[in-house]
C-alpha cells in the first residue's frame, strides 16, 4: 500500500479544496439547474419531434420520466433494503463462510 | 504471417510460457502476446475456416466472420489493457489464469462447432475461478468455490444440451439453435448462467469483488460477454430473452443502489449492462443485434476502465467500502478523471462510446413498437447514470472527505486507464470504425439534435434525482441478500437438520436394539446384550470401511459376471 500523508485539517472552509467549498457547491447547484432548464428548453427548437408511443412526444418527457423513474428506483431499492439488507459480516468476517 | 492460427492460442501459449519468465522478459510476453493476437484477429480473412476430424465428428476451431472478428478483437484488446494494468502483479497464478481465460474467450469467439465452444467454455470457468481464488482476500477462496460450482452447473446443462442436440441430428455446427427442441432450452440455460441472468446472477456480485485489484478487470470482460456472443449466434430473436434481459437490467440497478462495496457496485452494474445486450438479442432485428454487439464492445472497455479505477483505489488505500472512502479526487486526479470518463460512457452520455451503442438497442425496441420494453429500457438508461454513472465516482472520489490522500497508481496502471478512456471517447466521437465492424449495415445516426437533447434530458434529470434523494442513499456497512442465500444458508441448514434427524434416528434405533437385547439376553446375551456384538460402538472410519466392503461385494455379485463377460474373461 502506498504511503499516505496525514489528513490535512479540513475544518476551516477556506482550507478546503476549492471544489468542495460551500460557495463552489452553491455555484454548482445554480449552474446545474440552469443546465437542466437549458436542455429542456432546447426541446422547443426541434421541429416535429418523433414520437412512437404518444407519451414520449409530450413536452419534457425524458426530463420528468427520467426524474420520476429514478426516484421510484431509489425509493424501491430503499424499501427492498429493509427486507434484504444484512450487516456485511452476515456470512462471516470478510464475507467468508464460518464453519 | 501466422496463417490460419486461431488467435486465442497465442494467449494460451503465452500463459504456458509465463511461469518460465521474469523481469523484462515477462513484461514483454505480457504485452506482446495480446498485441500479436490483435494483429492475427485483423489479419484473418473473412470467411476463412479450419476443420479437423475428431472421432468421426467435424471440429471447426476457426471460423471467421464479422461477429466472431468483433468479439475476438475486443477480447484481444482487453487482454492487452488488462495485461498493461496488471504488469506489476506479483501473483503469477493470476497472470497465467488471466491469459488462459482471455485466450479461451477468443477461442469461443472463433469456434465454429459446439464441442470446441464447450471445451473453451470450461477452460474459461476453471481459469476465471483461479483468478478469483488467487485474489488474496479473506473471502477469495469461498467465493471461488461458489463461483466454480455455479459454472460447473452451467457446464453440465450445456454439455447435456449439446449432446442431445447432436444425437437428435442437429449436427455439431455452432449456429442458430432456437427453442424448438428441449435440447435448445438446456443450451440456453447453460449460456444464461454465464451471462449472469437472474435467478443465478448472484455469482457476479459474489465473486468479482473478491479477486485482486487487477483480477477483477479481467473477470469483468470475458465470461458474461462470451455468453452474449453465444446467445447472439444461437438465440437471436428469442422473445424470452427480452424478459430475461429486462429483469437483469433492473436487478443490476437495484442491487447496485443498495451496495456499499465499490467493486460490487460495478459487478452488479455488469449484470445491468449485459441485460441491455440480452434484451437486444431478444428483439432480434438487425438494428437490435448490431446494438447488442456494439454495446458489448463498448461495454468491455468502459467497464474495464471503471474497474481499473476501483482497483487503483483498492491498491492505493487498501479499502473497498464506499462508507470508508471519499475525497480521493484531491490526490488521485488521473484516476478520478478516468473514472468519470468511464462513468459517462456507461451512462451513454453523448460523445462517449455508450451513447453510440446503447441507443441502438432502445431505438430498435421503438422501431418494433415494443412499448413496455422501450419505456423500461428508457427508465433503465436513467437508472444506469444513477447507480454507476454518479454513485460510483461520487462516493469513492467525492462525497465526505475520508482524509485519505493516496497518490495515483504506478505509471502502467495510469497508462491502461488513459488508453481505455481515450477509446471510450474516441468511439463516441467517431463511431464509424466500430460501425464498420458490425455484422449488419448500420442505418443509425446517433448524433441528431433530437437524440442528443433527449439523452441529455434523461441523464441530467436522473442526476438531479440522485442529489435530491441523496439522504436516502446513505452508505451503510451492509450486504444485500440474494438467491445465493439458498446455498449459503438454507442448504447448509437443511443438511445439518438432516444429519441431526439421522443421528436421532440412529440413537433411537440403538435404544430399541438395547431393549431387545435385554429381552433376549437370557438366550443370546453375548450377541445383543449391552456388551454384545450388536452394541459395539465402531469408529466412523471403521464403519465406512465395513460399508465400503459390503457395497463392493454387492456390486461384484450383481455386476461382476457381466463385467467379466464384457472383458472376455467369461
Amino acid at each position: 500500500m502506498a504511503s499516505q500523508s496525514p489528513p490535512p485539517d479540513t475544518s476551516a472552509p477556506e482550507q478546503k479544496h476549492w471544489l468542495v467549498r460551500p460557495s463552489t457547491i452553491r455555484l454548482l447547484w445554480i449552474g446545474g439547474i440552469a443546465l437542466l432548464v437549458g436542455v429542456t428548453g432546447a426541446e422547443l427548437t426541434l421541429d416535429d419531434p418523433h414520437t412512437y408511443f404518444g407519451a414520449d412526444g409530450l413536452f419534457g418527457f425524458n426530463a420528468w420520466y427520467g426524474f420520476l423513474t429514478c426516484a421510484a428506483m431509489v425509493v424501491g431499492a430503499k424499501l427492498l433494503g429493509y427486507a434484504i439488507k444484512r450487516p456485511d459480516d452476515y456470512y462471516g468476517p470478510d464475507g467468508e463462510e464460518t464453519r | 504471417m501466422l496463417g490460419l492460427l486461431p488467435p486465442g492460442l497465442i494467449l494460451i501459449a503465452a500463459a504456458a510460457l509465463l511461469p518460465f519468465t521474469s523481469g523484462r522478459l515477462r513484461d514483454t510476453v505480457l504485452l506482446a502476446a495480446p498485441l500479436l493476437a490483435i494483429a492475427q484477429v485483423m489479419a484473418l480473412p473473412a470467411g476463412a475456416s479450419l476443420t479437423l476430424d475428431w472421432l468421426g465428428e467435424e471440429l471447426v476451431p476457426l471460423r471467421v466472420d464479422a461477429i466472431s472478428r468483433l468479439f475476438g478483437l475486443i477480447f484481444s484488446i482487453m487482454g492487452f489493457l488488462g495485461a498493461l494494468f496488471a504488469l506489476r502483479q506479483q501473483r503469477l497464478a493470476e497472470l497465467v489464469a488471466a491469459f488462459l481465460y482471455a485466450g479461451s474467450a477468443i477461442g469461443v469467439a472463433f469456434a465454429g462447432d459446439l464441442l470446441t465452444v464447450f471445451v473453451y467454455w470450461e477452460l474459461m470457468a476453471v481459469a476465471s475461478a483461479l483468478i478469483v481464488w488467487s485474489g488474496g482476500m479473506a473471502g477469495s477462496f469461498g467465493a471461488a468455490m461458489r463461483y466454480i460450482f455455479v459454472h460447473f452447473l452451467g457446464g453440465v446443462l450445456l454439455m447435456a444440451g449439446i449432446i442431445w442436440h447432436i444425437v437428435e441430428g442437429g449436427g455439431t455446427g455452432f449456429g442458430l439453435i432456437g427453442l424448438a427442441h428441449p435440447s435448445g432450452w438446456l443450451i440456453l440455460a447453460g449460456f444464461l448462467i454465464n451471462a449472469g441472468a437472474w435467478p443465478l446472477s448472484s455469482w457476479v456480485g459474489d465473486a468479482y469483488p473478491e479477486a485482486s485489484y487487477s483480477g477483477t478487470v479481467f473477470l469483468s470482460a470475458f465470461t458474461t460477454k462470451t455468453a452474449v456472443y453465444v446467445l447472439w449466434r444461437a438465440f437471436p430473436g428469442t422473445e424470452l430473452l427480452i424478459v430475461v434481459g429486462l429483469i437483469m437490467v433492473f436487478y443490476g440497478i437495484i442491487y447496485a443502489l443498495l451496495e456499499n462495496d465499490m467493486r460490487r457496485i460495478l459487478a452488479y452494474s455488469i449484470v445491468n449492462q449485459v441485460g441491455f445486450m440480452v434484451t437486444g438479442i431478444g428483439i432480434g432485428t438487425e438494428m437490435a443485434l448490431n446494438g447488442a454487439a456494439s454495446h458489448a464492445f463498448a461495454h468491455i472497455i468502459y467497464k474495464a476502465l471503471l474497474l481499473m479505477a476501483a482497483g487503483s483505489v483498492l491498491l492505493q488505500t487498501g479499502r473497498r467500502r464506499c462508507s470508508e472512502l471519499g475525497g480521493l479526487f484531491q490526490s488521485m486526479p488521473v484516476t478520478t478523471l478516468c473514472a468519470i470518463v468511464g462513468a459517462l460512457a456507461i451512462s451513454a452520455f453523448p460523445l462517449t462510446s455508450g451513447f453510440v451503442s446503447k441507443s441502438m438497442i432502445s431505438d430498435a425496441a421503438a422501431h418494433e413498437h415494443l412499448g413496455l420494453a422501450w419505456f423500461l429500457l428508457t427508465a433503465a438508461s436513467a437508472g444506469v447514470f444513477l447507480h454507476a454513472g454518479i454513485k460510483f465516482p461520487w462516493f469513492v472520489f467525492f462525497q465526505k472527505d475520508s482524509g485519505l490522500r493516496p497518490p495515483d497508481p504506478p505509471w502502467h496502471m495510469k497508462a491502461a486507464m488513459i488508453l481505455a478512456a481515450i477509446l471510450c471517447v474516441g468511439i463516441g466521437v467517431y463511431p464509424a470504425p466500430l460501425y464498420a465492424l458490425l455484422p449488419f449495415e448500420v442505418e443509425f445516426a446517433p448524433y441528431t439534435a433530437e437524440h442528443v437533447i433527449e439523452m441529455l434530458e434523461l441523464l441530467l434529470f436522473a442526476g438531479l434525482a440522485f442529489f435530491v434523494l441523496l439522504p436516502l442513499m446513505k452508505r451503510t456497512r451492509t450486504i444485500s441478500l440474494d438467491t445465493d442465500f439458498l446455498w449459503r444458508r438454507v442448504g447448509p441448514a437443511l443438511w445439518r437438520l438432516g444429519l441431526a434427524l439421522l443421528t436421532a434416528a440412529g440413537a433411537l434405533g440403538g435404544r430399541l436394539l438395547t431393549s431387545a437385547g435385554r429381552l433376549g439376553s437370557s438366550v443370546s446375551g453375548r450377541v445383543v446384550g449391552p456388551q454384545g456384538l450388536f452394541a459395539l460402538t465402531l469408529e466412523t472410519g471403521l464403519t465406512i470401511l465395513v460399508l465400503t466392503i459390503a457395497l463392493a461385494a454387492a456390486l461384484w455379485f450383481t455386476l461382476g459376471p457381466d463385467l467379466m463377460a464384457a472383458m472376455g474373461g467369461g
